[in-house]
């Protein structure tokens, strides 16, 4: 299979202030599995795009088939061959099955035929699907499915798939690397964007890279390592978080019989939530996305209330109060979502810090604020942990989204918590920020801390945990030592498989 | 007091000419709110509707093209609601609050030479036959033309909501519009369609307010009917059929305070003229009581801005 399938040559496309592609040309072949490298905002979110429609390129020209290519809307490129899986799914929560794929078909059949449809190829590839069910009361791995199907529907001859195993369980991962390799078998290529290096070298017969909008390398990954592929992206050294010793302090987070009805209707309830956090102790909890975590969280800041003795905070039982006093005792929170939960899209840094720190940096005198004070602190955020930023009165909305991470889990870190609990600290942040933030985190415990991270990424919950639980349809496992837990063990436990997990 | 001067069947006849304004108001707004679009201006949109079809009908002597004015009244307002929140992205809450002070006041000043005026009558379809059943007949078939037609509507919309490709669209748009404009539909140019259709309706349930109603032309004289569209587009969790439940309950509450008023009852007129706006509001609280089944219905991206982003 050396036939040509899509050949780019020269795209470029600006945006104010930015060249987010820069003259980048390179090949598909048919039937091959192509990787695109690249850190957060390297361009290749914009790049696939440009191939898909959504975006017109300002300069430069695609050629698929032989033919000149160059789709206006999404409907062209589809028509034409071209099938993309989103990272944030383009799914409709409250439609089914049936409707979803629809929306993403050019010439829909009846009813009643698609449905016979969906079940044929869904079951030909190992995705098998229920055409009636809801959206919303699919599983992520099983949403993914509807996207995948919907596309192989259409026939596609290029599968654009921009990170599809970040929400994946491994034994998920596995499943969908069984169907892309029947896919590229069969002469389908396919465009695999992804930050887990590990699994381009495992899938990938070719790999480009790229840095700052341009292309600057391309490689075999099979003959490549995980940390050469990662310099090649960020051009540089990678500097790697060194192993600490664990040594247990007093207790200063209890969670006992935890239990929470969850308000969102496509929620998780949390039923019977225990652990214990010690003084040093980084734990992990792992699952996959729509567990709990979210609701994990809000029982942990103070945004939903319990019983007051599910939750004790160096043995003060807190459960019942709300988040302004759970901070002042010191226990921090830093949610998932950056813009509109952790920080405010419209407001400055300077509004943002001091409205998470106000009583703990002591922002605040008899109702004004001290405007020294917290400018001081926010600039002592943006310098400590390198927050790239005009100034310190922009808009949070303007930060990247790695760097405003950066901004929310500096704000927290500097406020000296007891307990930080931070939801998927890294989500969407590139190799050398992410890198960055664990490492902050990891200090803060060797200082005498304890951090809770809630995160479905299993390589960087095995990397900076001491101890490990996995939560699992609102239910936490017993929490274990992270020391000689491998890839597989964990793999079941995420599957619902406490019991083991338990034992273990 | 004597209730036996209650006719039932005029009450019934009545009933459903008070509801009918609210039930075209409301299964515009229906669909607006199904793309996504929170448009607070209906109020406004009615009145204007009100006076235009008041306004053509005594021009022309013709109550249809005076109803036809109301269509493209009402569509026109909802127009410059759906270019100030679609395009220029105003707030849809701010923005549909000022659409109904505008109409209001709008209508007020192109109304002042028609107050007192009679517009031409017509408009009655007596259904053949049917209309010369006992009770029946009376209660349900000797009604003008705008009754049945709103029925009408309500089944379009629910017929294009459920049945067809392009109400599945539109109802993707509302759910998600992120997800709808990456899978290439122009999620703009929908909900402007939805909102010109939410104004036509309103429009045309002010006419009939004006024309067929009561039938004169006083300033403010949509009385909050508006309102009560939207409150009952919430009542009926976003479902075509219930707007129907919805409307003729509040018309029969309203109906029925008349009445009863009428009768002399020994309670203030006052507080049985409020008493359609607290079921309004009782039956609201009880609906959305339970969060979880309210959230479940209502189209998830209602009420935010689109903004495209690349």
């Amino acid at each position: 299979m050396s036939e040509t399938l899509l050949e780019i040559k020269g795209l470029s496309k600006s945006y104010p202030g930015v060249k987010a592609n820069d003259n980048v040309s390179f090949t598909i072949q048919q039937g091959e599995i192509h990787a695109l490298l690249g850190e957060n905002g390297a361009g290749k979110s914009t790049l696939v795009k440009m191939i898909y429609g959504l975006v017109h390129p300002d300069e430069g020209d695609m050629v698929l088939h032989g033919k000149h290519y160059m789709p206006h809307k999404p409907s062209e490129a589809r028509n034409l061959g071209v099938g993309m899986v989103f990272q944030h799914f383009s799914l409709f929560e409250a439609l089914n099955v049936a409707e979803n794929i629809t929306l993403g078909m050019e010439h829909a059949p009846p009813r009643a035929e698609l449905a016979v449809r969906i079940r044929e190829v869904s079951n030909a590839y190992g995705l098998p699907l229920d055409p009636d069910r809801l959206i919303g009361d699919l599983s992520v791995g099983e949403r993914q499915r509807v996207e995948i199907v919907r596309c192989l529907l259409q026939n596609p001859k290029l599968l654009i798939m921009d990170e599809p195993t970040s929400v994946l369980t491994p034994q998920e991962v596995d499943t969908l690397f069984l169907t892309l390799r029947k896919l590229s078998s069969e002469g389908v290529a396919i465009l695999y964007i992804s930050h887990k290096l590990d699994e381009i070298k495992t899938l990938c017969d070719h790999a480009t890279v790229l840095r700052h909008g341009k292309v600057v390398d391309t490689c075999i990954p099979a003959e490549e390592t995980a940390r050469s592929m990662a310099e090649m992206m960020i051009g540089g050294e990678l500097s790697m978080p060194t192993a600490r010793e664990f040594t247990p302090g007093d207790t200063l987070l209890e969670l006992n019989n935890l239990s929470l009805a969850s308000l969102d209707p496509f929620g998780t309830s949390l039923t019977n939530v225990s652990l214990t956090l010690r003084a040093g102790e980084v734990m992990g909890v792992a699952g996959v996305a729509g567990n709990g975590q979210d609701e994990l969280l809000l029982a942990l800041s103070g945004e939903r209330t319990t019983d007051s003795d599910m939750i004790k905070l160096k043995g003060v039982s807190l459960g019942g109060m709300g988040p302004t006093t759970r901070r002042a005792l010191g226990l921090l929170a830093a949610p998932e979502e950056r813009l509109g939960h952790a920080a405010a899209p419209d407001m400055s840094l300077t509004e943002n810090a001091f409205l998470s720190a106000r009583i703990r940096q002591k922002l605040e005198k008899s109702g004004f604020t001290l405007r020294n004070k917290r400018d001081d602190f926010t600039r002592e955020i943006i310098e400590k942990f390198d927050v790239r930023t005009p100034g310190i009165s922009n808009a949070a909305r303007s930060l990247s989204g790695g760097n405003l991470q950066k901004f929310v889990i500096g704000r927290e870190v500097l406020q000296q918590p007891t307990v930080l609990v931070v939801n998927q600290p890294t989500w969407g942040v590139d190799a050398a920020a992410a890198a960055d933030i664990r490492e902050a985190l990891r200090t803060l415990a060797a200082e005498g801390a304890a951090v809770l991270v809630i995160s479905q990424d299993l390589d960087e919950l095995m990397e900076m945990s001491d101890t490990f639980a996995v939560l699992a349809e609102g239910r936490l496992s017993k929490p274990r030592s992270a020391v000689g837990l491998n890839v597989e063990e964990i793999g079941l436990m995420m599957g619902g498989n406490l019991e083991e997990s338990a034992n273990a | 007091m004597d209730f036996s001067t209650l006719n039932p069947v005029a009450l019934i006849a009545s009933l459903i000419m008070a509801a009918t304004p609210i039930l075209l108001a409301a299964i515009g707004e229906l669909v607006v709110e199904k793309s996504g679009v929170l448009n607070l201006g209906v109020e406004g949109m009615m009145i204007i509707g009100a006076i235009a079809g008041f306004a053509i009908s005594v021009e022309t002597d013709s109550p249809w093209l005076g109803m036809l004015a109301a269509v493209l009244a009402g569509a026109s307002l909802a127009l410059i609601f759906g270019f100030l929140t679609q395009f220029l992205l105003s707030n849809q809450v701010a923005t549909g609050l000022a659409l109904t002070l505008f109409g209001l006041g709008l209508a007020a000043l192109l109304g002042q030479s028609y107050s007192g005026m009679k517009p031409p009558s017509s408009l009655r379809l007596d259904i053949p036959v049917l209309s010369d059943l006992p009770i029946v007949g009376e209660m349900l078939f000797r009604h003008d033309f705008m009754v049945y037609f709103s029925l009408l509507i309500v089944v379009g919309v629910w017929f294009f909501l459920n049945r067809t490709r392009a109400g599945l669209v539109l109802r993707a748009v509302g759910e998600n519009h992120n997800a709808a404009h990456s899978l290439g539909y122009n999620v703009v140019m929908i909900r402007m369609g939805a909102i010109a259709f939410g104004g036509a309706c309103a429009g045309l349930g002010g006419a009939y307010v004006s024309l067929i109603r009561v039938p004169q032309w006083t300033e403010g004289m949509t009385a909050g009917a508006g309102w009560i569209a939207l409150a009952i587009v919430v009542f009926a969790s976003w479902k075509p059929w219930r707007v129907i439940l919805g409307a003729y309950l509040f018309g029969g509450v309203t109906i029925l305070q008349l009445n009863l008023q009428a009768l002399g009852i020994g309670i203030s007129a006052a507080y049985l003229s409020m008493t359609p706006y607290l079921i309004t509001i009782i039956v609201m609280v009880i609906m959305s009581a339970d969060r979880r089944r309210a959230s479940l219905n209502a189209p998830a991206s209602l009420g935010q801005i689109f903004h495209a982003s690349h």
